[in-house]
């Protein structure tokens, strides 16, 4: 066998329970958190009853054993009905747990990783600032070592992070500069910041197009001071970490737009059959026929990039490349399905109470965050020897 | 000493696809997808809770019927369930209550209990009457309808919600409890379950395996005969009532016509 079309056992019995769990658990309740911009604590508690936020890490930290294949399917079906729960687990895994997991000592893994991995604790990862997001590089924020005091004292200011300022995020793990190279070059290091330190500001909730029901804020730290011991990985290699982190997040993210595009056939679909006009259902037409043909289309092959990516991954493999073409063809194809998906609702489709408008808020953060569109053409044509 | 526990748990055709009757006017399994029950599934949880609360237990899930359903056992292992008991046979095909409580009774005794844990009706057959026959077939006594229940000192003890009233039920083990859709939301099976799930010991019996002759069981065994099965007529227009002026009076009189109220 070349190569194996289908999901094992046991992902196609976590792929058929957060399937239920979606449909019967998220999709009843979540307009009404959307609607009110309001985290939903009690969706989230349930996903992490069931596992979800430990899915890939070893059950000595409180995971479930499984790896980021199995965080991928997960994804993949809850932003099939929702993104805004799907970004929560995706940044809480990926963003907030995941460094702790790859960059952290033993000491800091038992620390935070158990309480993370039971969704009783959220984490974020604070990248992007006012002035730098593609240019990660460009970050402002500074630690600077209080060898006396044995702190680090941070100063600056994150923008939209997420999973940063609810009632359960226990961690952001900060990007900054620590130093500079002989020759001038910033250094950066990623330094770990519990919720309620002292001069760790959590700004209000960002007025956002889309992803409402999830939680996005602006941080700033003035003269904040943590223990040293809060150094995350090696000192100075922040950047090459981050960049590690954001390779496998844009597997999850592909995921995830897998998932919203797949919903928006699912929705349509149900839509074509039973919405009629000129007296026949208007999925009748060939015109809606062959939309919802290409929206099938998208979404399988969309997933499919995903899926090969994220075995690269867990097999130890190069996935760079894959990655971004995952990323980078998910999101833009999630946005045209969610624009079909509206279109063929009609005025309904413009209606927030249909699940589609949600869809449609929501697909296009998916070309910007975690790397833009753009930022994944430079990395391809990169990887195909283009430089300059 | 553990407390062993056994849970019946039925394999039916999924309550959401279009369910129709073969030829010989049983079940047509083959064209729906099946799954665990899921008013079984509060069976399971109640299980679950009880075995948590105890110093030491173990739960035995059973279920009677075709090969495919080792995917109900499969679902409550990964709920957490420690093994399970799979009686299936050629000679099961269209078996009714009576045969159904027969080899239920023979495995659980098979499988050693000190309690046994039912659904309050299979959601395909609904006939609810398994727990109480089952019961009767192992001789010891059945508190049934639970929407709550716990173990403690020897004795199982529950609430039942009736109409008018709460009652405080209690039982010597070994019992017999059915547990209803009101006693708390099932769990979903954890990753962590589910790969676990399958290193979990799955016994599968015949009838020979359980001494039951096989014509105490099967079509020809059973007590009951499907005479006839049709498709639920297509719902009927509804009647529309135009209020002018007697509006609720008419709306009155329907729902007092239809026995509503
Ligand atoms: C809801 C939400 C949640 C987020 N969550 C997080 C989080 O948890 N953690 C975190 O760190 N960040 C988070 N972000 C930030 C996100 O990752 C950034 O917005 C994203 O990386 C883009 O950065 P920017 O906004 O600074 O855009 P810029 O980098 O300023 O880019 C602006 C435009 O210029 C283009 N561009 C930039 N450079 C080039 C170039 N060299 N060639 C061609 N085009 C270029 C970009 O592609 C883009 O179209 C979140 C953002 C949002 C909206
Ligand atoms: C019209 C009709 C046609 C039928 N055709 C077929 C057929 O073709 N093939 C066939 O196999 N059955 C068929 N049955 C169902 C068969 O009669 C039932 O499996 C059996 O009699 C149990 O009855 P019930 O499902 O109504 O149980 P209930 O009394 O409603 O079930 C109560 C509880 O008993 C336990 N239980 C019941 N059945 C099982 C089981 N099999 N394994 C483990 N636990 C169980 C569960 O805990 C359940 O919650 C048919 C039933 C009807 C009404």
């Amino acid at each position: 066998m070349p190569i194996d079309h289908r999901l094992s056992e046991e992902y196609e019995a976590l792929r058929a329970t957060v399937a239920e769990f979606a449909r019967d658990v998220i999709a009843p309740k979540i307009g009404g958190f959307y609607e009110q911009e309001e985290f939903p604590y009690e969706i989230v508690r349930e996903m992490g009853r069931m596992g979800l936020f430990g899915l890939p890490f070893p059950e000595e930290y409180g995971g479930m054993g499984g790896d980021y294949f199995a965080l991928c399917i997960a994804l993949e079906e809850l932003a099939r009905v929702d993104s805004s729960v799907a970004i929560t687990l995706e940044a809480g895994v990926s963003l907030g747990a995941m460094p702790v997991f790859r960059f952290g000592t033993e000491e800091q893994k038992r620390e935070w990783l158990p309480r993370l991995c039971s969704g009783e604790m959220l984490g974020a990862f604070g990248l992007t600032e006012p002035d730098c997001g593609s240019d990660a590089g460009g970050t402002r924020t500074t630690a600077r070592l209080d060898e006396a005091a044995g702190q680090w004292v941070i100063n600056g200011t994150k923008s939209f992070i997420t999973n940063s300022g609810t009632d359960i995020t226990g961690l952001v793990t900060v990007t900054a500069v620590t130093g500079r190279t002989d020759d001038g070059r910033p250094l950066i290091s990623s330094i770990m910041v519990p919720s309620g330190t002292p001069g760790f500001t959590v700004s209000k909730k960002y007025s956002k197009v889309g992803w409402n029901a999830s939680d996005t804020r602006e941080l700033s730290f003035t003269d904040c001071r943590v223990p040293a011991a809060n150094l995350l990985g090696e000192m100075g290699r922040g950047y090459a970490q981050f960049l590690r982190i954001l390779d496998e997040g844009r597997i999850a993210i592909a995921a995830l737009a897998t998932g919203l595009a797949q919903g928006c056939v699912d929705e349509s679909l149900e839509y074509a059959r039973s919405r009629e006009a000129f007296g026949r259902p208007i999925g009748a037409n060939q015109a809606i026929q062959f939309k919802l043909a290409d929206m099938e289309m998208r979404a399988h092959t969309s997933r499919l990039t995903w899926r090969d990516a994220a075995s690269r991954l867990v097999h130890g493999e190069p996935f760079k490349k894959e990655a971004a073409v995952a990323k980078l063809y998910s999101s833009e194809i999630a946005v045209t399905n969610a624009r079909e998906a509206t279109q063929i609702h009609g005025g309904y489709g413009f209606m927030n109470e249909y699940p589609v408008a949600r869809m449609w808020r929501d697909a296009k953060i998916l070309e910007i965050g975690e790397g833009t569109s753009e930022v994944q053409r430079m990395l391809i044509a990169r990887e195909l020897g283009l430089t300059g | 000493m553990s407390l062993r526990i056994v849970v019946a748990v039925k394999y039916v055709p999924d309550a959401t696809g279009d369910r129709h009757f073969a030829d010989d006017l049983t079940t047509d399994r083959d064209a729906v997808d099946g799954l665990l029950s899921e008013l079984d599934e509060y069976a399971v949880e109640q299980a679950l809770q009880i075995a948590e609360a105890a110093d030491d237990a173990e739960i035995t899930v059973l279920t009677v019927g075709p090969a495919d359903a080792k995917d109900a056992l499969r679902k409550a292992l990964s709920m957490g369930a420690d093994k399970a008991v799979h009686v299936e046979d050629d000679a099961l095909h269209g078996t009714d209550v009576m045969g159904t409580s027969l080899v239920l009774a023979k495995a659980i005794e098979h499988a050693g209990f000190d309690l046994v844990v039912t659904g309050m009706a299979s959601t395909d057959g609904t006939a609810g009457v398994v727990p109480a026959l089952l019961a009767e077939r192992l001789g010891i006594p059945q508190v049934t309808l639970l929407s709550e229940v716990a173990v403690s000192g020897g004795k199982v003890t529950g609430r039942r919600d009736g109409d008018a009233a709460s009652e405080q039920v209690e039982a010597s083990l070994p019992a017999l409890v059915s547990v209803t859709d009101q006693s708390g939301e099932a769990r979903y099976p954890s990753f962590k379950g589910i790969m676990a799930a399958k290193k979990k010991p799955v016994e599968a019996l015949d009838l020979s395996d359980l001494g039951i002759d096989a014509a105490d069981v099967g079509l020809a065994g059973a007590w009951t005969a499907v005479q006839e099965a049709a498709a639920r007529p297509a719902r009927s227009a509804g009647t529309i009532v135009k209020d002018e002026g007697e509006g609720g009076k008419q709306l009155a009189a329907f729902l007092a016509e239809h026995k509503f109220i």
